[in-house]
């Protein structure tokens, strides 16, 4: 039989009698791990996913929209230097009427090749199968309409295919890579219950709108290394003449921008929080292993007094560390993969990918391990330091007594005001000030990762207070399939249940400050426009001036321009002029980049007489049916958003995932925090086991005991909170910054509940610590520990 | 004239705690001689302490010097210091010092796992007459059984010196007898040098040479012409 080696059963042991302790600090590891594993895992195979589905089902490079051009140009669209393939097609916003749906829904009718397949954005087909040629009523759907509606293959709905109502028959549901976020025109939010894709025959769609041999929409895929705004300029120049919008990349495709930017906060979270989990969860581990290993100095006396020398001491010691920093990493390893799976599936879902990739990421273990492994070493090798160069007999004994003072002189009398308790408590800290600092420290960070954790929740509250109820105060925004002149204002003023109505005009433009240019619209808004107010920087409703440009302040950042300040505008639509504008004011707002302005000036620097592309209306909430049901008759109408259903599904879909995520991060917060708090408990217990059994043999009752024990706990936990409350807004600081984006960003803004359930937390794993530790200290054989020392 | 096991020459140590400084040892001259059975007694802080950690390699000399034959002590760094542990000294604590976590036998192993020829764990237990007790944690053996495992453990590697700071302070008259009986065998069947430190005046009995310490210093040394038995003991 082979023995095991004395110090290794000791160390078996050792775990056997530390395990509590040994698996606190093995969950902050895996906190910290389990953090890395899942952000950056998750975000890996959604990137991943993503990209598989895009090539699998040729996701086009370069979109544009046409009025009408003829299908000979699609040859010539082919020959741009760059360009791989061409598909041209019909694509037209609908109104639909749904049976037993209230609310007007829209679609956007979208032309499936007579024979075959498209050769871009193809279909995948989860039920059912493609129209048949010369069906014209036979569609497909997209999967998250036909869900929303209960629709199955053989459902029936109708929709108002220019002006003409058209019974239409599902018979295949279907995803599409271009429409993964679909978003309704004159919405934020994807709403699946009011838009939906509807892909049909090709020759039913040209002879409805007149289209035959023509196309309304095109799309490109590129050559590698083809120059995309080359293709464009090239693309735009053809189309020009036949009422070509300016041609867009996948960057401004709603879907590709929308999913890009989840994915991108996904990422900037991931990239934001594990390192600071992980960062946290090392530093905690070093300190709290140390402070374990400083503990062994007599064992470790008595080794070297036996002849071990420093390695073979030095070694047992790390097996020690190492073994805890093992477990720790293969329970957050463990957590953090099947948490990545559920986040991955749960995005995924969400985005109905037609299948997930799950990425195996060897690097980040390897990364989270050696990163816990290090820094558990490092603890580890800090105590023994300490203890390895103190000659045996000195390590043997008990570390000096430390040399307390008095906190006062003792003219000051302070000390006849404070129980013995107390003062034990004061000099024991003011005599290891280090410990005590590193103590509080952790605990303030324990209490900043649970703030970072929760404001993420708080920046969506505040986002949708801003939005929801500051600015967009409107209850529904109807949009026109062309753009109208301004009687139709007075036209939908008189709809059943119509309060107030604001027209609004919107041109797409190219906006440029120097060589730094974005796309956007700029919306041109009534004077006194109240329903959709802007919202200036300090959350102020301002009044937009007669000439002048109100602009996102997020895109007054990217453009680098202040108020004052001018940008050039190339005007995308009618006389595609380019105008210099001063930019007049910043508005807060949270989606997407954009600019307003008076709609008067808009119209001069158009040169066009005052239109109309949509209208903000308030709502009687009484007469809300027989608003839809004018609605629905009225085919100019393209699309109808609410803001109350726009602003459900912005909770249910964003802010749900966001959530989500924070929830997550909160739980491994909450860990951290318990095992920081736990240890230190336990070790001040060791620490002071002898000085505490004295009291007891004093006299002192376990609960006196006790308390003298928790009293420094306590006070430093109290006193960690305010330094954790700034350490935790400097971190959502950094968050915010790291999540802002051109689609979406937050305000910085910690609510003060958020300090508060965040150190509540804290102090709760302080309270569970204590029970544990009460427990420990009833168990304290107060003979063994006395006797056992000089 | 015997061999001459440790020889110090002038040697000294002083601590230093805070401002003050302790004078533990004032130029101290010593031999001690191969097989010799040692008792040093003296009050508290005249020295012995100091003196065994020194001649055992636990703790570092200010000035003088200390010879373990011709291997000077107040020479080595610590890596030489641990070697001399390692293969020339046991040492008995007055509080046992043994692993909790290891039961007898194992902590015997711990030193017979690093030495070059050690007896058999067993071997040693049964020395101190504690083979039968040998799976047991010290929190299940008795002081005496405790501090006879501390022995066990300090001869298993078969050391030239035997370092024993007050092995019965912690322990009645009867067990205190058994565990000098323990230490009296060790040295007469293996010949090992053994300086005993102790407060027990009449352990004396039993030595080959009484060295008596104040102040840092032996004030006198008295040779025993008989030596007595453990079991002549009386305290």
């Amino acid at each position: 039989m082979i023995r095991m080696r004395a110090l290794d059963i000791k160390l078996l042991r050792d775990f056997a009698r530390l395990w509590a302790q040994a698996l606190a600090i093995a969950l902050v590891i895996a906190g910290g791990v389990a953090t890395l594993i899942l952000a950056v895992g998750s975000y890996r195979s959604l990137d991943e996913t993503r990209t598989a589905y895009y090539e699998r089902y040729r996701f086009a490079d370069v979109f544009a929209t046409v009025s009408r051009a003829p299908r000979t140009l699609v040859d010539q669209i082919a020959e741009i230097p760059g360009v791989a393939s061409v598909d041209a097609r019909i694509a037209k916003l609908v109104l639909l009427d749904i049976p037993d749906y209230l609310e007007p829904a829209t679609g956007e009718v979208i032309s499936l090749p007579e024979i075959g397949e498209a050769s871009l954005n193809q279909l995948y087909m989860r039920v059912g199968r493609m129209p048949e040629p010369g069906r014209a009523e036979e569609i497909v759907v997209n999967e998250g309409f036909a869900l929303s509606h209960g629709f199955q293959p053989g459902a029936r709905f109708s929709a108002i295919l220019n002006g003409r109502k058209r019974e239409l028959t599902i018979v295949g549901i279907a995803l599409s890579p271009e429409f993964i976020y679909a978003v309704g025109p004159g919405d934020i939010m994807p709403d699946d219950r009011r838009f939906g894709l509807i892909w049909m025959s090709e020759r039913a769609l040209a002879s409805a709108y007149d289209l035959d041999d023509a196309f309304s929409s095109v799309s490109l895929k590129l050559r590698r290394g083809a120059s995309e705004s080359e293709v464009m300029m090239r693309l735009d120049a053809m189309l020009e003449r036949y009422g070509g919008r300016a041609a867009y990349g996948r960057k401004d495709q709603t879907s590709h921008a929308w999913l890009n930017h989840e994915l991108d906060m996904l990422n900037n979270m991931s990239r934001t929080l594990p390192p600071i989990f992980l960062l946290v969860s090392a530093f905690l581990v070093n300190l709290t292993l140390s402070r374990l290993v400083a503990l062994e100095r007599e064992q470790i006396g008595l080794m070297k007094a036996l002849g071990y020398n420093n390695a073979s001491i030095v070694v047992h010691y790390l097996k020690f560390v190492v073994v805890i920093a093992m477990i720790g990493i293969v329970i957050g390893g463990a957590a953090g993969t099947w948490l990545g799976m559920r986040v991955t599936s749960l995005f995924g879902d969400f985005f109905h990918f037609p299948f997930l990739v799950f990425t195996k990421s060897p690097d980040l273990y390897v990364i989270a391990a050696a990163l816990s492994l290090v820094a558990a070493i490092i603890g580890a090798v800090r105590a023994l330091r300490e203890v390895v160069r103190l000659a045996p007999a000195v390590a043997m004994q008990a570390p000096a007594p430390p040399r307390y003072r008095r906190l006062l002189p003792a003219s000051f009398g302070v000390d006849r005001f404070m129980s013995q308790p107390t003062t034990m408590m004061l000099r024991n800290i003011t005599r290891h000030p280090l410990r005590s600092l590193f103590t509080t420290l952790g605990i303030a960070l324990a209490t900043a990762i649970l703030i970072v954790s929760l404001f993420t929740g708080d920046a969506m509250e505040q986002l949708i207070d801003v939005t929801y109820f500051l600015a967009d105060r409107q209850d529904a925004t109807v949009s026109f399939v062309e753009k109208r002149t301004r009687d139709i204002t007075l036209q939908i003023a008189r709809l059943p249940g119509v309060l107030a109505a604001e027209p609004y005009r919107e041109v797409p433009v190219r906006i440029r400050n120097g060589n730094v240019e974005r796309r956007i619209m700029i919306s041109g808004r009534p004077r006194d426009a109240d329903l959709n107010r802007i919202i200036d920087v300090d959350l102020r409703p301002v009044v937009l001036p007669e000439a002048g440009l109100a602009i996102s302040n997020m895109l007054a950042m990217i453009l680098g321009v202040r108020v004052g300040d001018s940008v050039e505008v190339d005007l995308l639509e009618g006389t595609r002029r380019t105008v210099v504008v001063p930019v007049a004011a910043l508005v807060e707002d949270y989606f997407g980049i954009r600019g307003m302005m008076d709609s008067e000036t808009l119209a001069r620097l158009m040169r066009e007489a005052p239109s109309v592309n949509s209208i903000n209306v308030s709502l009687d909430q009484n007469s809300q049916e027989s608003f839809y049901a004018a609605i629905k008759d009225m085919p100019v109408v393209g699309g109808l958003a609410l803001q109350r259903v726009s602003l459900a599904n912005f909770r249910k879909l964003v802010a749900l995932l966001i959530t989500t995520m924070a929830s997550i991060y909160t739980g491994l917060a909450a860990v951290i925090a318990f095992g920081v708090v736990y240890n230190s408990a336990r070790i001040s217990l060791s620490e002071r086991a002898r000085e505490l059994a004295s009291l007891r043999v004093l006299g002192f009752t376990r609960g006196e005991v006790l308390r003298i024990l928790l009293l420094e706990l306590t006070l430093l936990t109290l006193i960690a909170q305010p330094p954790g409350w700034l350490i935790g807004y400097g971190l959502a600081w950094i968050m915010q910054k790291n999540l802002a984006g051109e689609l979406m960003r937050v305000r910085l803004i910690v609510e003060q509940s958020t300090y508060v359930f965040a150190s509540a937390i804290v102090i709760a794993a302080a309270v569970l610590s204590a029970l544990v530790v009460r427990r420990r200290l009833n168990e304290l054989d107060l003979v063994t520990v006395l006797k056992t020392r000089d | 004239m015997a061999d001459t096991v440790f020889t110090a020459k002038a040697l000294t140590k002083t601590y230093t705690s805070g401002e003050t400084q302790v004078l533990a040892l004032r130029k101290l001259d010593l031999e001690i001689f191969a097989g010799e059975m040692v008792v040093l007694l003296g009050p508290s802080g005249s020295g012995k302490s100091t003196l065994l950690n020194i001649m055992g390699g636990l703790d570092h000399a200010t000035s003088g010097q200390l010879f373990f034959r011709d291997l000077e002590l107040t020479n080595l760094d610590d890596r030489g210091l641990t070697a001399y542990r390692r293969q020339h000294v046991g040492f008995v604590f007055q509080f046992y010092n043994l692993i909790p976590s290891l039961t007898a036998y194992e902590n015997v192993a711990l030193v017979t796992e690093i030495s070059d020829h050690p007896m058999r764990p067993e071997e040693a237990l049964a020395l101190v007459g504690l083979e039968p007790r040998m799976h047991h944690f010290p929190a299940q053996l008795s002081g005496g059984e405790q501090q006879r495992v501390a022995i066990a453990r300090a001869i298993a590697k078969r050391p030239d010196v035997l370092l024993c700071d007050e092995p019965t302070g912690a322990l009645d008259s009867k067990t205190g007898i058994r565990v000098i009986e323990a230490l009296l065998g060790i040295n007469a069947q293996l010949g090992t040098t053994t300086l005993i430190i102790t407060h027990n005046a009449s352990i004396q009995e039993v030595a080959d040479r009484v060295l008596f310490f104040a102040d840092g210093q032996i004030s006198r040394i008295r040779k025993n012409e008989v030596r007595r038995t453990a079991a002549e003991l009386v305290w």
